[in-house]
């Protein structure tokens, strides 16, 4: 039996020693009526060789891709360090630091990463993280709701979130989920309808606790957040200040300004969001269709208390030497039950190694050098495929590494990026309405940009001839 | 006081290691970037600057002073610490998977599909339930999906007035916080002396409020729900459904299905039971079960075949009754794949064997440390996979408590049992030494733990001052809330 | 032995209540309730002004290894709240019914003190526990 060290003898030794004939009389309390024999569509096991040989058909199957697909998820260069490092053992099968001083590996790496993570948003507090990116969003909400003591003014709810710019439909279904149960009642702006800001002004009596800013847009766009900032910010007769959740990409804050800097006010300490949080797979997580990754949630310290997740404090032993330990547990599920701040008991302990080796690989002039690459090649990438006549660019305005384009009518996007998969190019995220998102990264090439444009320009002609073909088959 | 923290191993100037992109080689000689001075960011973040050789041996140091499985027994009650298999993860880390992206043509995933898919009829078979999603990311994503689909269930009916769950006082913290976040009122219901959910206050609590009961079984004491046939007689006939916690399905696997016992809906720990790396904290992964009453609200995705045998996430057009979606892709998508390969290397009959050793290695601990002068928390039941120490007449007589005992253990090479749950039994340790654990290494427990006792008798302040041996002594937690330092800042 | 003093008022959720004059009391948590909790590390307080009814949440007290709710023993308006707890909450632990004071407050309904419990009741409560 595979993982199990029990020779015959030990089992029937034990067996004797405990007083029982049988293994089976280990189960005595359980009622006959539930004892279970048959389980038809449990495979018998299988040996080491024959699952690694099923495994590797499965994955040669699925073969590598040229990937030009963002939406929320993102392909760098991982350093192979990162990951050797966190599949050694001592980290790997660690468990949850409960123990302090047998885990001082782990809690170490995690005050280092919530240093990192604070500093990287411009603020002072990090958690130890949060399951992924839309998870750490709905926990933003309802940390955000609890901060705010001014309580939603409208009827039967307990708060009110606004959303400002365009957010991935995924993180909205997600937030759907987890927080519309507490009545808390959340209402969206495109990015299109904040570069107005006089289309904020029928938001302004309705007491909203506060206001979500993603920086960029699910849709790439690089959005005027300080002016964002200081509308949230406004307090007058008519306004009460909202607090501030700022949605961010990692990888672009090394370039873009930070959350905790955003606003123009002259005193500085009044600017800049109250919790940011976002996806932190971009910081040396694989894409792994869709998981593990993990959410980061930062905030200003007078909020701290209210941070759901692990925290990692640092500390003395009784001799005075530096150690850590988690911090703040008493908000926790394991203590304070169903007053908690959540009901969260894991972080993505293994994830947030892989994030902290990465940064600490990179430094901040590394990311920011992965950060201008990504957008100087998504605009490499847009300038091609202006080149095509059948191609509309809708993103007109600045956008990070993520862009729109429009095919042409008659052609169906499914229908592109099906037979863009055909030739090994996951051309996309089909927005609708015709829309391609398309993302390019570090890990792409000019090479791969023009292989990315031809093919889809040959795919057009292609669909184009078809069309024609069809329109005459039924003049015929 | 002299750190160890990389910020101090840091250098002024930046570092060019070869890790990032060489920016002049790939510019656009035409198209600059064109951002606005105004959007850029001018502050520097305090991320480290060190040479590549100088990082590998930080992190790899800071390893050396974990405990882990792979380095340490862990007997840890409710965790499940067994091996976690070298295969699972290789296997799982070829790049064809892990460069997959969740939104890709699904004929580019099918490999993949195709081991989400047999884990899903794997898990249902186990545990006797006839609908499943992966989704959700950890127990406590499951826990909620499960609440939320029984609230869906109560208002699909028009059965609004169920605002209520029932809980037991020994259930896992996570269990109330759960009912609390899904917007349910909770009741708590005593456990008697025998350890079993006391049936007449149960009968007394149930009404038209009670929306349903969560019950883990074997529950966190370490006993099996002998009643749970009843409970679940009790529960159904007042209108409400049945939640179990599969935090302790270690004990059962094979022999027993919660989906027998009268459950209508449960989550399985992957990262407990079937073996999936803890990392530190982390990723978890919670699948949801279900029997037919609640199939229409599972959580999606659900991984489905179409009549040609190909493989697609099924979405909220073919689940409309879906409570919604917990992740923003597909749930923890390479966790579940080691849990596949852990689930086809032990086969059905693995499956089995590693619930009856687990619960022969936790029988014959019970034994050996009583005869040692333990006391344990139910001498007259019979024990699952876990069970309970209670250190109570040791810390009335020498005043060491649980902790001591746990901190001291560190210092013989042990990992600490769970120690103070569950909050009903004072000064507990929660003892689960896993299938995985050899005769060898439980002797040599069962010695440790007497030698111990022995200390606790001849010399209980030493005790208290554990451990000894590791790279720090006991830490000062009450400073660490009281002068809050979570964030290293450069000064 | 924990501390129980004879001239105050007590509540099962171990908040004490002493009457000042002028309808005013001052209230804290007994040294049993501090004993359980360990070494305090906050305090959160009611804010001043509030009012609040017999029974209603009050402010949380939080320890290393608990977060308890602390409870109006009575009705009334929050008039004082202890300042010097935000940076001692060790104050609580060391001296519960001086120094760690929690909040004073002005009473609606002076009745209300004779559903609590006097020392003698207090005592035998906590020692059945």
């Amino acid at each position: 039996m595979p993982f199990i060290p029990h020779s015959q003898e030990d089992i029937a030794s034990m067996l004797e020693v405990i007083n029982l004939n049988n293994l089976e009389e280990l189960f005595d309390e359980i009622p006959k009526n539930l004892r279970a024999e048959d389980f038809k569509n449990i495979p018998e096991g299988l040996t080491e060789q024959e699952i690694s040989r099923l495994m590797l058909e499965r994955a040669a199957q699925d073969g590598m891709d040229l990937n030009f697909i963002g939406a929320g998820a993102y392909q760098h260069h991982i350093p192979w360090a990162v990951w050797d490092i966190v599949s050694r053992g001592e980290i790997m099968t660690s468990y949850t630091p409960y123990q302090a001083e047998a885990s001082q590996g782990n809690l170490q790496l995690i005050y280092e990463y919530q240093s990192m993570m604070a500093s990287l948003m411009g603020l002072d507090c990090s958690n130890a993280s949060l399951y992924d990116g839309a998870s750490a969003l709905a926990e933003a909400v309802l940390m955000a709701v609890r901060c705010d003591k001014n309580k939603s003014l409208e009827n039967n709810l307990n708060g009110h979130v606004l959303v400002l710019g365009d957010l991935s439909p995924r993180y909205k279904e997600v937030l759907e989920t987890l927080v519309t149960h507490q009545k808390i009642k959340i209402s969206y702006l495109s990015s299109e309808q904040v570069q107005n800001l006089n289309n904020l002004k029928i938001w302004e009596s309705l007491n909203i606790n506060a206001v979500i800013i993603p920086q960029p847009s699910f849709l790439g766009d690089i959005q005027a957040v300080d002016d964002l900032v200081d509308w949230a910010h406004q307090e007058n007769s008519n306004k009460k200040k909202s607090l501030v959740i700022g949605l961010v990409n990692p990888i672009a804050m090394s370039l873009l300004k930070p959350p905790g800097e955003w606003g123009n006010n002259k005193n500085l300490e009044l600017n800049g969001v109250d919790i940011a949080c976002g996806e932190g797979q971009s910081l040396g997580v694989p894409l792994s269709l869709g998981g593990p990754y993990f959410g980061f949630m930062c905030c200003k310290k007078n909020w701290v208390r209210q941070m759901p997740g692990r925290i990692v404090g640092r500390t003395v032993d009784l001799d005075g030497k530096e150690g850590f330990c988690l911090t703040l547990q008493a908000r926790e599920q394991h203590i304070r039950r169903a007053k908690a701040t959540s009901n969260i008991c894991t972080n993505q302990g293994l994830l947030v190694a892989a994030g902290t080796i990465y940064m600490a690989l990179m430094g901040f002039n590394g990311l920011k050098q992965v950060a201008m690459q990504c957008h100087l090649n998504a605009l490499s990438l847009k300038n091609k495929l202006e080149n095509l006549d059948q191609i509309k660019i809708i993103s007109q305005g600045l956008f990070f590494h993520e862009f729109v384009i429009e095919l042409p009518d008659f052609i169906s996007a499914s229908r592109v990026i099906e037979k863009m998969a055909e030739q090994n190019i996951q051309a996309g995220f089909n927005l609708g309405a015709n829309q391609l998102l398309i993302c390019s990264t570090e890990v792409h090439t000019p090479a791969d940009h023009d292989r990315y444009v031809s093919a889809l320009s040959y795919i057009l002609q292609e669909l184009q001839v078809e069309r024609v073909l069809s329109q005459e088959s039924v003049l015929c | 006081m002299l750190s160890n923290l990389i910020f101090y191993k840091s250098r002024k100037n930046f570092l060019n290691n070869n890790l990032a992109p060489n920016l002049n080689l790939n510019l656009d000689k035409n198209k600059n970037s064109n951002i606005p001075e105004e959007y850029l960011r001018k502050s520097i973040a305090c991320l480290p600057n060190l040479s590549e050789l100088e990082v590998v041996r930080h992190y790899t140091q800071l390893s050396q002073k974990n405990f882990s499985i792979d380095t340490h027994v862990y007997p840890l009650g409710s965790c499940t610490m067994k091996y976690n298999p070298r295969a699972a993860h290789r296997l799982a880390s070829q790049l064809g998977f892990l460069n997959k992206h969740p939104l890709a043509h699904p004929r580019s995933c099918q490999g993949f599909l195709a081991c989400l898919y047999e884990l899903q009829e794997i898990l249902m078979d186990l545990t006797g339930m006839t609908g499943v999603s992966l989704s959700p990311m950890a127990g406590a994503q499951g826990e909620l999906a499960g609440v939320l689909m029984i609230k869906a269930y109560h208002q699909a009916r028009g059965d609004l007035a169920r605002t209520e769950f029932l809980i037991p006082d020994a259930a896992h913290g996570t269990n109330p916080a759960t009912a609390a976040m899904a917007g349910f009122s909770v009741k708590e219901i005593p456990t008697n002396s025998d350890g079993d959910v006391d049936l007449e206050i149960l009968k007394q609590s149930v009404g038209p409020k009670t929306a349903g009961i969560m019950l883990t079984n074997p529950s966190t004491l370490g006993l099996f729900e002998r009643n749970i046939g009843k409970i679940a007689e009790i529960i159904h006939e007042a209108g409400g459904l049945l939640y179990y916690d599969g935090a302790n399905l270690n004990a059962i696997m094979g022999k027993s299905r919660p989906g027998d016992m009268g459950f209508d809906v449960m989550h399985m720990n992957l990262h407990k039971t079937f073996a999936t790396p803890h990392g530190g904290g982390g990723p978890g992964a919670g699948p949801v079960l279900v029997n037919d009453k609640l199939k229409p609200y599972l959580p999606i995705p659900v991984v489905d075949k179409d009549a040609h045998g190909k493989y697609f996430f099924k979405n909220k057009e073919l689940v409309p009754g879906s409570i919604g979606k917990l992740s923003a892709f597909h749930g923890n998508a390479g966790i579940l794949l080691r849990a596949y390969i852990y689930a086809r290397l032990l086969g059905r009959e693995g499956l089995k064997r590693a619930s009856e050793i687990a619960v022969l290695n936790a029988n014959y601990l019970m034994v050996k440390l009583e005869q040692a002068g333990y006391t344990l928390g139910f001498s007259n039941r019979r024990g699952t996979h876990e069970f309970i120490l209670t250190i109570q007449k040791e810390h009335k007589e020498f005043n060491i408590s649980a902790l001591d005992i746990a901190k001291r253990l560190l210092d013989y090479g042990f990992h600490a049992p769970t120690m103070y749950f569950p909050l009903l039994i004072p000064e507990c340790l929660l003892v689960e030494p896993t299938e995985t654990e050899s005769r060898r290494e439980l002797d040599k427990f069962v010695e440790v733990m007497g030698l111990i006792l022995k200390e606790a008798q001849e010399k209980p302040e030493f005790l208290k001052g554990a451990p000894y041996s590791l790279s720090v002594k006991r830490l000062d937690d009450v400073k660490a809330a009281k002068d809050l330092d979570i964030a290293w800042v450069d000064r | 032995m924990s501390q129980v003093l004879n001239d105050l008022k007590y509540a099962d959720s171990h908040e004490w209540v002493r009457i000042e004059e002028d309808n005013i009391a001052t209230v804290g948590i007994t040294d049993h309730a501090q004993e359980l909790l360990g070494d305090l590390v906050y305090v959160e307080l009611p804010v001043k002004g509030m009012r609040v009814s017999q029974g209603a949440e009050a402010g949380v007290v939080e320890s290393v290894k608990a977060a308890s709710d602390i409870y109006a023993p009575v009705s009334g308006k929050i008039i004082a709240v202890n300042q010097d707890l935000t940076d001692s909450p060790e104050l609580v632990n060391s001296d519960p019914y001086g120094d760690g004071w929690l909040y004073r407050i002005a009473l609606d309904d002076e009745s209300e003190l004779d559903d609590m419990m006097d020392a003698e009741a207090y005592l035998s409560c906590i020692e059945e526990e």
